[in-house]
């Protein structure tokens, strides 16, 4: 996502994106401003570009290649950190800072892959209710009702049941517990912009139903959408690894922060470590997303009050 | 409309939401791929049991007589029957619920108890290095992952210092109080057992802080930015100008108004905290509805989770009345 997404908020309610009072130079220096003007949303940025490169590259540089799946090693059975191994090593001898590194990846993934089918299934259905309204629109907020009884955790863990362990199911499942979020975000926007002056001017000038919602009040209503997004990402990991934990993710040998926290309970007063190391990488991914989308939002929103 | 029809509105409301909940559920447990009758008859088991459990189950008959069956069933009090516990999914709820809501009672009244004051606190020192303290705990307490900081506190406070238990509701000593409430707390303060209290206290010591965390920060951050609201209107001013002194505009004048939306908050943490209980119980080892639902995932067992989702639907549904009734009876302005 980058900043100049934020540059059509700055209109909302007015001139249709991209034709503003101000240039989308100068549109784009005022935003960027704003984000430097907050020194956590730099220092989430900067940390989560450093877990995206980790993400991609650190595997090819790990210390111990062999342990990212389930080498042995029978003799370096849970030492404590060390030059050797910084993080220790695990009941099989294996670095558990390699297996850190080597969990980023699919942390993040399944982090992203949640959030754009959450979102992508939750704006569109959104963005129809509100649009259109009548009885397609009862029927989608209803089910979205519905969905946001049942606390998340609990309905995620349903789907990942019924669908069967193993990442990809919990992927799915996430995203199905989440798009009832986007949905009504998505709605409440549209519906606030669907009568406004420049969607009755595209209107006037002959616009298709299709082309006024996706053309000019999807634009527009996305920035607070795209806040939510970067926000939850971090909330998507988290919830993987959360299922992960209990049994019903990723599954050995494959690594998993998650899963490491939960074979690491097993261990814990002979090995601390096995468990805290995860455990800060997972901590330090929310935490990078929630101050990033922090930042994002006052560019982007900077009417809305800010979360922390 | 009157307060008490519009109470009597919102309680109906709940019907067709649970009417909702109840055919997500079943079509969730209809997606099933394993065989739920294979798994409860074992691997020894001959095909006349495996035939007489699928009978038992009811999974022989087509896909809507099984849902009409279920919500039948449910009507008349037959919620299933676990396939783990091979006990009817109502008796087992009853006797996880009170455990779950026990949990979650003093998590909220912790995350009360801290965040509002350390809120008030981060308002009157907006922009302090106080007020940053707490924004970053906050962000911490959002961001942290439960399951991982119970075991922080598990490895801390149980095994390094052995202050407190790290499973379970009681000690292997000390018998449960007679069931009144099945809150261990309030039942063994009635019949006036001090040990028992004092052990169900520590008992519940860790898992409680731990799930008091995400909400504690989310009470705190939203106590902060109504009072910092609150302390920019008008009343304020006038106060300040009729010499009041700050404490008293704080106290008497801003914080009255500004606590109203976090009773809001505080009613929404409940439900959070009762999702997050899934987790912490599974470390704790809390013999809630949280555990309950963790080891019925994990063996395929589906009709407790569908009455834990009901159940939970259910709960949830009356705390969002709760919160409303209690908005509107702090709250004139908000007119029904």
């Amino acid at each position: 996502m980058s900043v100049q997404g934020a540059a059509p908020s700055l209109v909302r309610g007015g001139a249709p994106a991209g034709r503003s009072l101000f240039g989308l130079e100068e549109r784009r220096r005022r935003a960027l401003r704003r984000f430097r003007q907050s020194p956590l949303s730099v220092v989430g940025l900067a940390i989560i570009v450093a877990l995206l490169l980790i993400a991609v590259f650190g595997p090819l540089f790990v210390p111990y290649p062999e342990d990212v799946t389930g080498a042995l090693n029978m003799t370096q059975r849970l030492k404590a950190p060390s030059a050797e191994h910084l993080f220790g090593t695990d009941q099989a001898g294996r670095d558990v800072f390699t297996r850190v590194i080597a969990g980023a990846r699919v942390s993040l993934l399944a982090g992203f892959v949640v959030i754009v089918l959450a979102f992508t299934v939750g704006t569109l259905l959104g963005a129809v209710a509100g649009f259109f309204g009548g009885r397609l629109s009862e029927l989608i907020m209803r089910t979205t009702d519905i969905f946001l009884t049942i606390p998340d955790l609990i309905l995620a863990m349903a789907f990942a049941a019924a669908l069967g362990p193993g990442l990809v199911n919990v992927m799915i499942a996430v995203s199905l517990v989440w798009w009832p979020g986007y949905c009504r975000l998505a709605r409440a926007n549209v519906v606030a912009l669907r009568d406004s002056q420049f969607a009755e001017s595209a209107r006037s000038i002959g616009a298709s139903q299709g082309r006024v919602l996706f053309s000019h009040i999807l634009p527009n209503a996305f920035p607070t959408i795209l806040v939510k997004a970067s926000m939850d990402i971090g909330f998507a990991v988290l919830t993987t690894a959360a299922l992960g934990f209990i049994g019903l993710g990723t599954q050995p040998p494959d690594p998993d922060w998650g899963v490491m926290i939960a074979d690491g309970r097993k261990y814990l007063r002979e090995a601390w470590w096995y468990s805290t190391f995860p455990g800060i990488a997972i901590l330090l991914t929310v935490l990078a997303f929630n101050l990033l989308g922090d930042g994002l939002r006052d560019v982007m929103d900077p009417r809305a009050r800010r979360r922390f | 409309m009157s307060l008490a029809n519009y109470i009597l509105r919102r309680v109906l409301l709940i019907i067709p939401t649970l009417f909702g909940v109840s055919i997500l559920t079943f079509v969730l447990s209809r997606m099933v791929p394993g065989d739920p009758a294979r798994l409860a008859a074992g691997a020894q088991a001959t095909p006349e049991m495996y035939e007489q459990i699928r009978r038992e189950f009811g999974l022989d008959d087509p896909l809507p007589v099984q849902y009409w069956n279920y919500v039948t069933g449910l009507l008349q009090g037959d919620w299933g029957r676990s396939i783990l516990s091979r006990r009817p999914v109502l008796e087992d709820l009853s006797v996880y619920w009170p455990a779950t809501f026990e949990l979650v009672l003093f998590a909220i009244l912790i995350a009360v108890a801290v965040g509002v004051p350390l809120g008030i606190l981060a308002a009157v020192r907006a922009d302090r290095p106080a007020d940053q303290a707490s924004r970053v705990v906050a962000l911490l307490g959002v961001s942290v992952p439960a399951f991982w900081l119970a075991i922080l506190l598990q490895i801390f406070f149980g095994l390094r210092l052995g202050w407190l238990p790290v499973s379970g509701r009681l000690g292997p000593m000390v018998d449960a109080p007679a069931t009144m409430t099945g809150l261990y707390t309030v039942d063994s303060l009635v019949s006036g057992q001090w040990a028992t209290l004092g052990e169900s206290l520590r008992q519940m010591a860790l898992p409680a802080i731990t799930l008091s965390f995400p909400a504690m920060a989310t009470i705190m951050r939203f106590t902060r930015a109504t009072l910092l609201e609150t302390l920019g209107q008008d009343f304020v001013r006038t106060a300040r100008a009729k010499g009041a002194t700050e404490r008293n505009v704080v106290t008497r004048h801003a914080l009255r108004n500004a606590l109203i939306p976090t009773v809001t908050m505080i009613g929404l943490s409940f439900g959070w905290a009762m999702g997050g209980s899934v987790l912490v119980e599974t470390v704790f080892d809390w013999p809630g509805i949280g555990l309950y639902a963790t080891k019925s995932a994990l063996s395929l067992d589906f009709m407790p989770i569908m009455g834990i989702a009901l159940l939970y639907g259910f709960v949830f549904s009356i705390i969002n009345i709760l919160v409303d009734v209690t908005y509107g009876a702090l709250d004139p302005r908000v007119s029904r």
